[in-house]
């Protein structure tokens, strides 16, 4: 690892103006990720400012009805709340789809949606790779592809996000609050914060530098049947081959976003309102354009029958 | 902090010391060392922690990069804490803090500043052993040993989160109380690898600590 200054903060402008001021800085909260790219020399900040004890860490109701989930709330702390589990299931089930026990209670809520690829040539540094290395290449184009993306890929990257928890967000029209340097605050439709890849997979998100995630808001609860269906390799603590979120109401119409396919969690209008038609329909309209590598192909069949086994779930 | 020096000898302090006269004689063996200019050394920076390790409170200043689980076994010598893939894969080397277990080779000691952490030498020792320790024994929840004190930690914190109604990915209803079952006992230790393949042992000496039949 490379050796690194270090201070903890107590406030976000103390946050932001610390980024300011340190060349190569990084936040770091539950760290499950950035230390472990750190060990790699994946990850190599030159000072790392601890935000893990700024107080966002309550999950509080909106004025809206909704819910707002302090950046810093560990994934256990937000998958065991009374109200995310009444009222926001697919949430709860997707938290605990995803890492270990030991994990979920360090990671945070900011934390999960900003971890990297699992991709392996990311994590083979002796591999090209665009996002590692901008500009030098992409070894899983035409290497071993079975975990790729099949949609929303770019001739430099078939990366996929790795998170389950950014999936039922996704489901559930999220939007991530942050500050920057100036104090500035906005909101960020949790569907416009992830980047395509195009030709800078190494830019991931629409944050921009310093910016820091203080919290992540859902609107009011949508009620209807809450199911995340996980499909992997082995029947825990494991990365999705693919995983399908849906909230499906009683007249069949509902929503419905997907994991292990893209950059992003993957949702798109279009196919919500196909839901009614079933799995056949709305996956056609998720899936429009897919392009698959002999070993990714399978995704796009196991898609549809998740899907299908979901529906067929929640009309119990 | 200095290195305690009232170990009796033991095989881990032989080979230590083994490996530092090593070290030192290949530093006297090179000529080079010798006649090259006196380079000024770059100390890595450092930072303060304070913590508290089974009820001890501790001081260290630390290379910042150190992490929990190497200032658990190098510098406060509580070696029972294993170190596998230092990746967060296999367990290993899961402690307890603030009452969660978490794997300490994914946290870096300075940000457990005010902490209280608990090691498998503080859930008990040899004589005074901890119900989930004696458990183990009894049901031979171990071959090689080397995952154990991350399977008792984890296990002592799983009984814990159940308790305290804490969701599974195998827990049928969220709203409904989990309980304590081979399926939700399973699920939850999957974060603690054995490759000696003790887990049908593991998962009895847990279900005999939690009071129920698997």
């Amino acid at each position: 690892m490379k050796s690194f200054t270090y201070e903890r903060v107590d406030t976000p402008a103390a946050a932001t103006a610390a980024f300011a001021r340190n060349a190569g800085a990084r936040f770091i909260a539950g760290g499950t990720n950035l230390l472990d790219l750190m060990k790699l020399e994946i990850e190599t900040p030159a000072h790392l400012i601890d935000v893990s004890r700024l107080g966002f860490d309550r999950i509080e109701a909106t004025g809206d009805g909704g819910l707002r989930i302090g950046a810093m709330v560990r994934n256990t702390d937000l998958a065991s709340d009374a109200r995310v589990r009444r009222d926001y299931g697919l949430l709860s089930r997707a938290l605990v789809a995803g890492a270990s026990g030991q994990l979920r209670n360090k990671a945070t809520t900011a934390g999960n949606l900003l971890q990297r690829t699992r991709c392996p040539y990311f994590y083979d540094t002796n591999q090209p790779c665009n996002k590692r290395k901008a500009g030098s290449g992409c070894a899983a184009i035409g290497g071993f592809s079975r975990l790729h993306a099949v949609v929303g890929a770019s001739e430099a990257c078939i990366a996929t996000h790795p998170s389950d928890m950014a999936v039922a967000m996704q489901a559930l029209d999220a939007a991530v609050e942050t500050v920057d340097a100036a104090g500035k605050t906005r909101s960020i439709a949790l569907a416009d914060f992830y980047r395509a890849p195009g030709t800078t997979p190494h830019l991931e998100t629409t944050l921009a530098p310093g910016e820091l995630i203080t919290a992540v808001t859902l609107p009011k609860p949508v009620g209807g049947i809450h199911i995340y269906h996980k499909v992997r390799d082995r029947a825990s603590y494991a990365f999705a081959l693919i995983s399908v979120g849906a909230v499906v109401q009683p007249d069949g119409s509902g929503r419905v976003a997907l994991g292990g396919v893209g950059y992003k969690p993957w949702r798109v209008k279009a196919a919500d309102a196909e839901l009614p038609r079933g799995a056949k329909a709305a996956t056609a309209a998720l899936l429009a354009g897919a392009k698959t590598s002999h070993e990714n192909a399978y995704k796009l069949p196991l898609v549809e029958r998740t899907l299908a086994g979901v529906l067929m779930q929640a009309k119990g | 902090m200095s290195i305690p020096d009232d170990y009796s000898i033991s095989r881990r302090g032989l080979l230590a010391g083994g490996a530092v006269s090593a070290a030192a004689a290949t530093v006297a063996a090179n000529p080079e060392a010798e006649v090259a200019p006196a380079k000024p050394v770059r100390r890595p920076p450092t930072a303060r922690v304070s913590f508290e390790v089974n009820g001890t409170a501790h001081q260290l200043e630390l290379d910042t990069r150190t992490t929990l689980l190497d200032a658990l076994r190098e510098h406060l010598r509580l070696t029972g804490t294993k170190k596998g893939c230092d990746h967060g894969q296999c367990g290993a080397c899961t402690v307890i803090v603030d009452g969660r277990r978490i794997n300490s080779c994914l946290s870096l000691a300075v940000q457990h500043d005010g902490d209280r952490i608990t090691t498998i030498e503080g859930l008990g020792l040899p004589g005074k052993l901890h119900p989930m320790q004696e458990a183990f024994v009894t049901h031979d929840g171990y071959q090689c040993g080397y995952c154990t004190p991350g399977q008792i930690c984890s296990a002592v914190a799983v009984l814990d989160e159940i308790n305290a109604g804490i969701p599974s990915h195998v827990t049928a209803n969220l709203t409904d109380a989990p309980k304590v079952t081979t399926r939700e006992l399973r699920e939850r230790m999957s974060g603690n690898i054995c490759r000696c393949g003790a887990y049908s042992n593991i998962i009895d000496a847990i279900t005999d600590v939690a009071g129920v039949k698997a």
